[in-house]
């Protein structure tokens, strides 16, 4: 559905371009010769009496000297000289409207007499000449500029910019902007006193789904007389009104997907060492921090010593987050974890105690002040549809959480190493007497899990903070999905959080109102809970070590 | 050295305590004599570890710095002003212990402390119970005029309605839709409550083209929102209110950033971070965004230039980063109403709290910002308010500034029309006006 709309979207700007040649022929025909013009208007800005009606002819000319000279009148640059004016250019000599150097009869350049003064800009002209200048922002090079100030100019409701906004549109090539200007263009015809031109206009938007013009055109629709362009204007009303829903929609979905993997990518690890090894590891948060302090440090590395390469220090950094924090993982595992195994509430409160030891040393280490700037790459997005985008920090995060899913998956189901930590898992004992060391797979897979934690973190700096709480924040989400989608099966990890994350991200909006994200937080917890109530052990129930233990226990 | 002599300057030029005032007074030969004298205690409170360490952290440094620069000039009364340092971290209930340990322990004079709304409400009742007296740094949501408390930071009307009035004006991008976002607690409810108010009734925005939306502290997702954000001022007529506290900013600009919301079409016009925050995000994304404040660093007054440099050479003395050496607003208040107290405190002769109180009603000080007053009635200041737009070196570029300093609000007009609040002259704090006669509120029921 969404590509549909895309599509015939594409399909009707396509169309707008290649009529776009006809539309300025009937809002622009007047200046449309303006070339002999505008010296005749330049010399009247020299007299205060004709200045104001000579400013707002220059509004309405599209000439490319406009610019120039308007800008001169405005810094003082602009001198009388013969019966015209000229302009002084930077290197103190005067200058033609066309910028070429003004000579006098000798051949010499010339230069302002001693004492003589610029054409002084009228104080009450000043606003005006500001706008004009504004408006010709739209033929300067940059095309987000030029972007930013056709949509200004479509929303200032000043129809005299009809020309100039024509004329853009003519030259321009780009297709985004050329989409804006069309857009701004019909939105100030759609104040034009003849209605088929408004009929017209609303049409146009109606095809562009303009949603900025919506509260325009409602209120065109409130007022408007003429049965036809009633119709029009009703008809591009419900069209935009559709597609705004629809891509809402979409848009929900992607939210909700987007936080499904930021869920994935913070429990995956937690799936690990409490799913499989069933270690209640409330130290979880600290290790995503570390990831994320990883990504700060080869950050800080490159920003001093590879400034050329800064992009790059992302490349480094997520496989660095990995190591680090696999390698504190591992030293926990082999200094404090493995004397506790069997005793999950001493577990629980001494991995609660490194997590503090961990935020707190982070704090006097960084400090507070600390940010991750996402590599440019990520900075913005892909415009799925118009005025919808997704970010391409958020699309990768759903990558990495997939593509760290799958590597674990192959990892544990079809490799040797991970057959192993499977074996151990499922029966100690039993894996003991085939000559396997428990006691090595243990500290790896414990490390493994962190590792895993430290990519999360790593990743989660490109949206979120870098601070020393910043673990407290994630070890509530990680453990409600770990627990929902069932201990020790990586299946209900991702159910889960593509649950939780759907839920969540579809319940906002439609709980709605001042505190919908309060709400739908709320709101998902209490289904959690429920669920748990009704299945204790969770989406996908499975026989690994925490499960067979607590059955013995049981 | 050259530090020692601009502070001195500016010692001098803010008329604030210590040698220079007191040789004035002509005591010079006392000071010696009261050099053995016991000093006076004061106690800071402000979070060094936890949440709120980021923004609370540097307030001491600076507190700190205020009183060194009184030690330095021979003391108050002739006696040195002792700080004594504790860490509530970021912990409601330990503000309260604390400061009740300061009161009744250390006997402090006076204490310096707190930030969020919270904190503050929490440590009240001891301050008010053991009459104490606390100096309040931090622009709050107002409602609230104790006779224990200065307090120095802005009120509503001081830092929100301005910021209202900007977006709305011609330089402002003609605003006319108010997309109101905060972190759910006290801070942003009532300050958006009292905006509320004031959009509809006194500005005539529609009830339909104001949005209000809050988000739990330390909400990270922040997709939805924006994308409401978007859709709401996609005409192009619409601001931010961002009251969002600490860490959600980061998310929030982030999202706002990735979404192309830019500052030229939306902006946003934050109340709770200041250049202390800035120089924890990534700025890019933050770029041409607005803040309203009383003070900004990039100010280029002689007083606040001597201020920054003696600041910095603060910092390079003690071992913090140049990077993460910046002032900001809440610092700002927080030096000058240590000076505030100390010129008080000489003024009164005393550091008894009501002497000290009675001395501060309409007192004068120079400060970063020009004339700074503590009004003569209602315990809170006078002072100008800024807005600022943010530049990519994490500062502010000053867009607008008021016609002088502004008079303190506590009790906001806009909600209650006729309710005031005086301290001055056997005055009980807040009272409504009916029918011309004062009702205090202490005195009802």
């Amino acid at each position: 559905m969404a590509l549909r709309t895309e599509v015939v979207s594409r399909v009707a700007v396509g169309l707008l371009v290649c009529a776009g040649g006809l539309l300025p022929r009937g809002a622009a025909a007047a200046p449309g010769a303006a070339g002999p013009d505008i010296r005749v208007i330049a010399g009247q800005l020299a007299e205060p009496a004709t200045q104001a009606t000579a400013i707002a002819a220059l509004g309405g000319l599209t000439d490319p000297a406009v610019e120039p000279l308007l800008r001169a009148l405005k810094d003082g640059a602009l001198y009388r000289w013969n019966t015209g004016v000229a302009v002084l250019g930077d290197d103190g000599a005067l200058r033609d409207l066309a910028g070429r150097p003004v000579l006098d009869s000798r051949g010499q350049a010339v230069v302002p007499r001693e004492g003589q003064e610029a054409v002084a800009l009228e104080e009450a002209s000043f606003g005006r000449v500001q706008a004009i200048l504004e408006r010709l922002q739209v033929f300067t090079g940059d095309p987000e500029a030029r972007r930013s100030a056709a949509f200004k100019l479509g929303s200032l409701r000043d129809v005299t910019a009809v020309p100039v906004l024509a004329k853009a549109l003519e030259q321009e090539r780009d297709a985004r902007t050329r989409t804006v200007l069309e857009e701004a263009l019909a939105k100030l015809r759609l104040l034009a006193p003849v209605a088929a031109t408004r009929a017209d206009a609303a049409r146009a938007l109606g095809r562009l789904r303009s949603e900025s013009a919506l509260a325009e055109l409602r209120t065109v629709l409130e007022r408007e007389a003429d049965p036809t362009t009633r119709q029009s204007v009703q008809a591009a009303v419900q069209s935009i009104d559709s597609f705004v829903f629809h891509r809402s929609v979409v848009g929900y979905l992607f939210n909700g997907v987007s936080l499904g993997a930021v869920l994935l990518i913070m429990s995956l690890g937690l799936a690990v060492t409490f799913g499989l090894m069933g270690i209640i590891n409330m130290a979880h948060g600290e290790m995503l921090m570390i990831g994320s302090y990883t990504a700060w440090v080869v950050q800080e590395l490159f920003a001093t010593h590879f400034v050329a390469h800064l992009d790059y220090y992302f490349v480094i950094a997520l496989p660095l987050s990995f190591l680090t924090a696999g390698l504190v993982g591992l030293a926990l595992e082999l200094g404090i974890i493995r004397f506790l195994y069997g005793r999950p509430l001493e577990t629980l409160i001494v991995t609660w105690g490194i997590g503090m030891i961990f935020s707190q040393s982070a704090r006097l280490y960084f400090g507070d002040q600390t940010s991750v700037n996402p590599p440019t790459w990520f900075r913005g997005g892909v415009e799925v549809l118009r005025g919808l985008i997704f970010p391409w920090s958020r699309i990768f995060i759903v990558v990495l959480a997939l593509g760290a899913l799958a590597a674990l998956y192959l990892l544990l189901r079809y490799t040797y190493a991970g057959l192993r930590v499977q074996a151990v898992m499922q029966n100690r004992s039993m894996a003991a007497c085939l000559g396997i060391s428990t006691r090595r797979i243990d500290a790896l897979t414990f490390a493994l899990g962190t590792g895993l934690a430290g990519i999360g973190g790593c990743a989660l700096a490109l949206i979120g903070t870098v601070d020393p709480e910043v673990g407290k924040t994630y070890i509530v989400d990680a453990f409600m999905v770990v627990v929902l989608g069932g201990v020790g099966k990586l299946v209900g990890a991702v159910v889960a959080s593509l649950g939780i994350g759907l839920a969540n991200k579809l319940l906002e909006p439609a709980i709605g109102g001042t505190a919908g994200a309060i709400y739908a937080k709320v709101a998902v917890l209490a289904i959690v809970i429920w669920f748990l109530q009704w299945k204790p052990t969770g989406l996908f129930p499975s026989r690994g070590r925490a499960a067979t233990e607590a059955a013995e226990a049981g | 050295m050259s530090v020692r002599v601009t502070r001195r300057d500016f010692l001098k030029g803010t008329a604030a305590v210590g040698a220079g005032l007191a040789a004035g007074v002509g005591f010079p030969a006392v000071i010696r004599a009261q050099g053995e004298k016991e000093a006076i205690k004061v106690g800071v409170l402000h979070s060094l570890s936890g949440t709120m360490a980021i923004s609370e952290a540097p307030i001491k440094e600076i507190v700190l710095m205020a009183i060194d620069e009184i030690n330095k000039t021979g003391g108050v009364l002739g006696r040195k002003v002792e700080p004594i340092v504790e860490d509530p971290a970021s912990n409601w209930d330990l503000f309260a212990e604390k400061s009740k340990k300061l009161l009744l322990q250390d006997k402090v004079a006076a204490v310096f402390g707190c930030w969020t709304s919270v904190s503050r409400k929490s440590v009240l009742p001891v301050f008010e119970k053991y009459n104490g007296l606390l100096f309040y740094p931090v622009q709050y949501e107002g409602e609230e005029c104790s006779k224990n408390v200065i307090y120095t930071g802005a009120t509503i009307n001081q830092q929100a309605t301005p910021a209202i009035d900007y977006l709305m004006s011609p330089e402002g991008g003609g605003k006319r839709k108010f997309y109101l976002l905060g972190s759910d607690y006290v801070y942003p409810r009532t300050t958006n409550k009292i905006l509320r108010l004031y959009l509809t009734k006194v500005k005539k925005v529609p009830e339909s083209d104001i949005a209000e939306e809050y988000t739990p502290f330390h909400h990270q997702d922040y997709q939805t929102i924006v994308g409401k954000i978007k859709s709401f001022g996609a005409a192009g007529d619409a601001a931010v209110i961002n009251t969002i506290n600490g860490d959600s900013n980061v998310p929030f600009f982030k999202e706002l950033a990735n979404q192309g919301l830019t500052a030229d079409r939306t902006p946003t016009m934050s109340f709770s971070f200041a250049e202390v925050e800035l120089q924890t995000l990534d700025v890019k994304p933050l770029v041409g965004h607005l803040a309203s404040w009383n003070y900004f660093m990039s100010l280029r007054t002689p007083e606040n230039l001597r201020w920054v440099k003696a600041y910095k050479a603060w910092c390079a003395k003690h071992g913090t980063p140049d990077k993460q050496c910046v002032t900001d607003d809440p610092m700002m208040h927080a030096y000058v109403h240590v000076h505030l107290w100390a010129k008080a405190v000489a003024k009164a002769e005393s550091t008894d709290v009501d002497a000290v109180l009675r001395a501060l009603e309409g007192l004068e000080i120079d400060s970063p910002v020009g004339k700074y007053k503590v009004d003569p009635k209602n315990h809170h200041t006078w002072k100008p308010v800024y807005i600022g737009k943010i530049r990519s070196d994490g500062q502010f570029e000053v867009v607008w500034k008021s016609k002088g300093w502004v008079h303190p609000e506590p009790w906001s007009t806009v909600t209650y029309p006729s309710r005031e609040c005086d301290w001055s002259n056997g005055g009980k704090g807040t009272y409504d006006l009916v029918e011309g006669k004062h009702v205090w509120l202490s005195e009802r029921k």
